[in-house]
């Protein structure tokens, strides 16, 4: 009872204070960020609000720690409960909007058996990829070859854009990235 | 066409024309000793001043500290003020953030310059657009990072450099876009390197020139910073693309 009437309460006030001011200060969501995904729809970097979300830079040309981040969000998903694997969203977002295009982010996303409902690949515009990087410590910095240094990290996201856990142990599933995004979720049922 | 022609107004901030050129950065990894192509760019002639933000934060109330979000701005942002002291020293104690959202909203196209453009234009002095190999110049800018920290800062407007911008050594430490991309390797001398997984491609960058401390030290100081932080000698510049 005690419960429902502060369900009550809180919608009320996000009704009156308006969703957007009620996110978190300390939330990346704070950014508004426009991005596009491999499927060539416009999207926020907001997208995935309300649900846990496991974030991180890459590229589609990169040929050694790309591909294992891929792995890692993979390995992460496997290593949750079935019923729990729907409700894990991934968001990998390019270093390189030059090259990466929609039609090259969906190539990856075939390649690699991504599927849309659960994987967003997204691009956007070179000054946005650097404040999203600000936001996550992400460290990049182009090549004369056409690659990029950049730092590997999967980060995981709570419901309201905060960093809740990022680990840079791409071997496998970590098991405190893991436990992370059932905490999460158990709070989300609550 | 003299340098003053080179500078162009904008919004009452003067911008001075860089040409395009070459730079042997101190920033230079294992495989890539060729010096750094940078495109002609435009380059704020001095920092942006107290004033200046103060008439930003008029315009921009969600840059105000408090309003600012955390993600953004960090508890030291702004924490002095602006009220009182010298409208015309340079502003400091902003983050990342909101340097970029000054620029932004400055010039169109505005943002911070990138590492290699201020330091192309940092390496110049009033005659040379390459002083670094003079040792008396080198020691007279590094003498200002042996200046006691804890005074107020002087007024901007020092002594321009050979392409007319000022200020660049001995008044703030500046923010560049890319400080997060400097990825200094904390140990140069090692040839094995220790964090070769957290990086895709070709490991960290090297520091090639050890004999501009002056320099090094603002890599190291910019590598140890998040976007939210900001220190009280830390202030910025903006710059702009020019038509190719």
């Amino acid at each position: 009872m005690i419960k429902t009437m502060k369900r009550w309460a809180l919608a009320a006030w996000l009704c009156l204070a308006g969703a957007a001011l009620a996110l978190p200060g300390d939330s990346v969501y704070q950014l508004d960020a426009k991005l596009t995904d491999q499927r060539g729809q416009a999207i926020k970097l907001d997208s995935a609000r309300g649900q846990p979300v496991l974030v991180s830079m890459f590229y589609t040309s990169c040929q050694f720690v790309c591909p294992m981040l891929i792995d890692a969000a993979r390995d992460t998903q496997a290593a949750l409960p079935e019923a729990e694997r729907r409700q894990v969203k991934v968001l990998l977002i390019s270093f390189d909007p030059a090259r990466d295009t929609p039609a090259k982010l969906e190539a990856m996303a075939r390649e690699r058996g991504l599927d849309a409902s659960q994987w967003t690949l997204a691009r956007t515009d070179p000054a946005t990829v650097r404040k999203i990087a600000a936001l996550l410590n992400f460290q990049y910095r182009a090549l004369p070859d056409g690659g990029f240094n950049h730092s590997a990290e999967l980060i995981l996201l709570d419901g309201e854009g905060r960093v809740a856990a990022r680990t840079s142990m791409l071997a496998g599933a970590d098991e405190r990235m893991v436990g992370a995004i059932r905490k999460q979720l158990a709070a989300q049922r609550r | 066409m003299g340098l003053a022609s080179a500078l162009i107004g904008l919004a009452g901030a003067a911008y001075v024309a860089m040409p395009a050129g070459t730079l042997n950065s101190v920033l230079a990894r294992d495989t890539d000793r060729e010096p750094t192509h940078v495109a002609a760019f435009a380059l704020r002639e001095k920092p942006v001043t107290r004033g200046e933000f103060r008439r930003f934060l008029q315009a921009h109330a969600e840059w105000l500290p408090g309003q600012a979000p955390a993600v953004f701005a960090s508890p030291g942002y702004l924490r002095q003020g602006l009220e009182g002291g010298d409208d015309d020293a340079p502003v400091t104690e902003v983050s990342w953030f909101a340097a970029q959202a000054y620029c932004e909203a400055e010039v169109p196209g505005g943002r911070l310059p990138t590492w290699y453009e201020w330091e192309y234009a940092a390496a110049a002095d009033a005659t040379r657009t390459d002083a670094r190999g003079d040792p008396v110049w080198l020691a007279r800018i590094l003498g200002w990072y042996a200046r006691p920290a804890g005074r107020a800062l002087p007024q901007v407007g020092g002594e321009p450099n050979v392409y007319g911008v000022r200020d660049l050594h001995g008044l703030v430490w500046e923010w560049v876009d890319d400080f997060n991309a400097l990825l200094v390797n904390g140990d140069s001398r090692s040839a094995e390197d220790p964090d070769k997984l957290r990086f895709c491609g070709a490991g960290a960058i090297d520091l090639q020139d050890r004999q501009n401390y002056a320099v090094l030290m603002r890599v190291a100081l910019l590598s140890s910073l998040n976007a939210a932080d900001s220190t009280g000698s830390l202030g910025f510049r903006c710059a702009h693309e020019v038509p190719r």
